[in-house]
């Protein structure tokens, strides 16, 4: 049994990550990572792909498409979509869920 | 071990076509795919399901499991017959060759034998370095004061290893993770090498814990603001009043303007979640009524009818 306190990274706003990291942490190409910035699934700031930097919430955001896509056969597009909806669905979710149980 | 009904998993009958199974598969892959479905037994479902589907699509598995299947139901206690695949062969490029693991000990009776390796994890192999460890992935649940003072969670991984005769067998560690403060919903915390041991001398994979709420009875969390419904009395809201009312980080006084209606937000700018920009805190005004059921209420409520001129329905026209 392991006593020791690991900390981590958190992966927030804050922390960045370049194209390289995410492509690794993702097991991909860094090509289709690339295709995840042209679609807009990915917002990265800077002007070239060497330059990229990735938000902290950009991995999970990548992995999701790397599942939508492996499991459901969904393309890209679709992919995109699909989380723009789901991410609407989570804050509907969560206000239905206050509105519900108040009173 | 349990016999498994893929048949009733992938809900088709057993005279069902190859595209019947495969359009039923794809329906249910959809509504049960862990990152869509948010029912609690979804990522165990959909491995029953991927493990059906990797069955009956095959015609050759589909084959040999109908032959062994048609005097057992789901659930009975099985053990395969000693010939019960003779005759037939499987040709090792039909098999998927997807993580033993990740089938169950019913599929591993009968068709595990016929694995060819290879860790690619999921099914349906992907681009992967060839030596890095596969990356694990948990969720951890915290409540909203965790996020606001940060904490230390205790978690229990159960992570499949091979052992020396090949067998998968299931590891369990236990780690002691530390929760920052100032963490939202959904957020990941990535531990370096924390997931399974490379291949061959490569590097271990990562582990990453999503981060969710145990949902709160009376604050509502949207990314980094918290919400609150704040019941006010009828005087209170027409009259304005102090009135407390608790956040996350302590009671505080707030101040009603007069003339609030219900509905009204009240945002607290900078008490929601600590974070580089902190989130807000917002108070949900809503009016509460005393019930009209004492004399005294009753009396009270009359007067008010009839002293004070009010048509609440005046902009309905009516």
């Amino acid at each position: 049994m392991n006593k020791d306190i690991l900390t981590g990274l958190l992966l927030d706003e804050d922390s960045s990550l370049t194209l390289s990291d995410l492509s690794h942490a993702c097991c991909v190409q860094t090509e289709w990572i690339i295709e995840l910035v042209d679609e807009g699934i990915l917002m990265p700031d800077g002007n070239e792909s060497s330059h990229w930097r990735f938000s902290g919430p950009s991995l999970h955001r990548a992995q999701t498409v790397l599942h939508l896509q492996q499991d459901l056969e969904i393309n890209i597009a679709g992919a995109a979509l699909a989380l723009e909806l789901m991410d609407e669905i989570e804050v509907l979710r969560t206000r239905l869920y206050v509105l519900e149980r108040s009173d | 071990m349990e016999y498994k009904d893929y048949y009733k998993i992938i809900e088709p009958d057993k005279n069902a076509t190859q595209d019947e199974i495969k359009r039923a598969y794809r329906k249910l892959a959809r509504k049960y795919h862990p990152d869509v479905s948010k029912e609690k037994d979804a990522e165990a479902k959909f491995k029953e399901l991927g493990e059906a589907n990797d069955v009956l699509k095959d015609t050759e598995k589909r084959a040999a499991y109908d032959q062994l299947g048609s005097n057992w139901q789901a659930g009975q206690d099985f053990k395969p017959p000693p010939d019960w695949d003779a005759g037939f062969e499987f040709s090792g490029e039909n098999y998927s060759g997807g993580d033993s693991a990740a089938f169950s000990d019913f599929f591993e009776s009968l068709f595990g034998q016929q694995e060819r390796g290879g860790f690619t994890g999921r099914q349906g192999g992907r681009t992967q370095y060839q030596n890095k460890g596969e990356d694990h992935h948990a969720k951890v649940l915290i409540d909203l004061d965790d996020a606001f003072q940060g904490t230390t969670r205790s978690i229990t991984l159960r992570s499949p290893k091979i052992d020396a005769q090949g067998h998968v067998t299931t590891h369990e560690r236990t780690l002691n993770i530390k929760i920052p403060r100032g963490v939202k919903q959904g957020q990941q915390i990535r531990l370096a090498g924390q997931g399974s041991p490379g291949i061959g001398g490569g590097a271990a994979g990562d582990l990453y814990l999503e981060i969710e709420f145990n949902p709160h009875s009376f604050y509502r969390v949207e990314g980094h603001d918290i919400y609150l419904e704040l019941p006010l009395a009828p005087w209170e809201a027409a009259l304005g009043a102090s009135v407390k009312v608790p956040t996350p980080g302590g009671v505080i006084d707030l101040k009603i303007p007069a003339d609030s209606v219900s509905g009204r937000k009240l945002r607290l700018k900078g008490r929601g979640i600590p974070a580089k920009s902190p989130g807000d805190f917002y108070a949900i005004l809503r009016i509460s009524l005393p019930s009209g059921n004492t004399e005294q209420a009753k009396n009270l409520y009359q007067k008010m009818q009839q002293e004070l001129a009010f048509n609440p329905r005046a902009s309905l026209g009516v």
